[in-house]
């Protein structure tokens, strides 16, 4: 592991198109950024460490990555596995949910756009992706470190009190996935605020 | 009297000493035209500024005609000294993918009943790259195809498909003789972005 002076941040970028891929790629490492590029969801979810179709978590945290990943962009139209497929298997995954996901198209559809920000995509981009649009993706990725370091706050503050997030806290399973995308709505004004009692991002 | 023109003689003659020395200095360094100082650069001065003009206006005509769009420059910005071929090696990738799509459509088209669901992902997956590199009127020819298909329509899926396969032929042509010329101007001023 390098030592943390200014190590890039490292993105994991998924679609099915070579062409693009290299585009993507190119744009990334323009921007600074590490990349791995993969060719499909399934192959994303391997390098991310997941294994097979259930989302139940490992018994470690996020480190378990043998490199961490920043930030995954991955394409939406795939074939098998859409890119809204493995949105929604990231989120499912307490060790993957707080990695930011964008989501790139070339169709310009709402309900599309709409669907992949309410299951907890952060950003939408149109093909041709441009250098201009990689700008998006920094604070992204530091608003994400920001709320993982305060729910491990929380987290070693939870040590203490036993039962305030019985609900929340409980086992991540599928019943909670409703749940936590439903505290991802970015349109929800409820929402705008971290939730306090969210803790089911650590378990 | 005789004191101060003998001073002002010899301040004129080191003064027209020092002049020619300079003169000489300048003619030397004029002598290597600007371009030879320049890595990679061969040709004299006179065909290189043609033939940047060259670029230039077909670049400009293939903009002016509508075979590329903004996303080419994209294309452009992204190739520098760390990926100084990278413009032609994403184009090249365009042209083994659209042809192999060009014959999976034509292939598709000519089987009974034709599945129009097949068809127009494989004119998606050649628009979207088409639309990647800014081959502009490929991608319009493909749109064009996509809505045949959705209207089930497999005459017009046919002609479309004899329109893609000579808007790809004539884009293909004309981009091999854009990176023809780039390459006869040595890849150190292909990476400057100066074509614009």
């Amino acid at each position: 592991m390098a030592v943390a002076t200014e190590t890039p941040f490292h993105v994991l970028a998924v679609d099915d198109s070579l062409l693009d891929r290299k585009l993507i790629e190119r744009l990334l490492k323009t921007s600074s950024f590490q990349v791995t590029t993969v060719d499909s969801g399934s192959k994303a979810l391997e390098f991310l460490g997941i294994h097979g179709e259930d989302s139940s978590p490992p018994v470690s945290d996020a480190d378990q990555l043998e490199v961490a990943v920043n930030l995954i962009i991955t394409d939406y139209c795939m074939p098998g596995m859409t890119g809204y497929d493995l949105l929604k298997k990231i989120k499912e995954s307490t060790s993957l949910r707080d990695i930011p996901v964008v989501i790139m198209s070339s169709e310009n559809i709402p309900s599309r756009i709409n669907r992949c920000l309410e299951e907890g995509a952060d950003e939408f981009f149109l093909k041709p992706v441009r250098l201009s649009d990689m700008s998006k993706l920094k604070p992204h990725i530091l608003k994400s470190r920001c709320k993982e370091h305060y729910h491990q706050e929380q987290h070693q503050q939870s040590d203490s009190d036993s039962d305030s997030n019985s609900n929340e806290c409980s086992n991540p399973t599928n019943n909670s996935s409703s749940d936590n995308s439903n505290s991802r709505k970015r349109k929800a004004e409820d929402d705008e605020v971290l939730p306090q009692t969210n803790r089911s991002r650590h378990s | 009297m005789i004191m101060p023109h003998t001073h002002s003689l010899l301040l004129v003659f080191f003064g027209q000493c020092f002049r020619i020395c300079e003169m000489w200095r300048k003619a030397a360094d004029s002598r290597v035209p600007l371009v030879r100082q320049m890595k990679d650069m061969p040709e004299p001065n006179m065909d290189y500024s043609n033939l940047r003009r060259q670029i230039i206006s077909m670049k400009k005509s293939l903009f002016d005609q509508g075979y590329l769009d903004e996303q080419f420059n994209q294309l452009e910005e992204l190739q520098d000294d760390s990926s100084p071929n990278f413009v032609e090696e994403v184009v090249a990738l365009f042209f083994k993918d659209s042809s192999r799509l060009l014959t999976n459509i034509e292939q598709a088209l000519e089987k009974h009943p034709q599945d129009f669901y097949r068809l127009d992902s494989l004119a998606h997956q050649f628009k979207g790259s088409g639309s990647s590199i800014g081959a502009l009127r490929m991608k319009n020819e493909c749109s064009m195809f996509k809505a045949h298909c959705s209207n089930r329509n497999l005459e017009g899926c046919r002609r479309s498909l004899q329109k893609m396969k000579r808007e790809h032929a004539t884009l293909k042509q004309k981009l091999e003789t854009y990176f023809q010329l780039l390459r006869q101007v040595g890849p150190r001023e292909r990476a400057v972005n100066s074509w614009k």
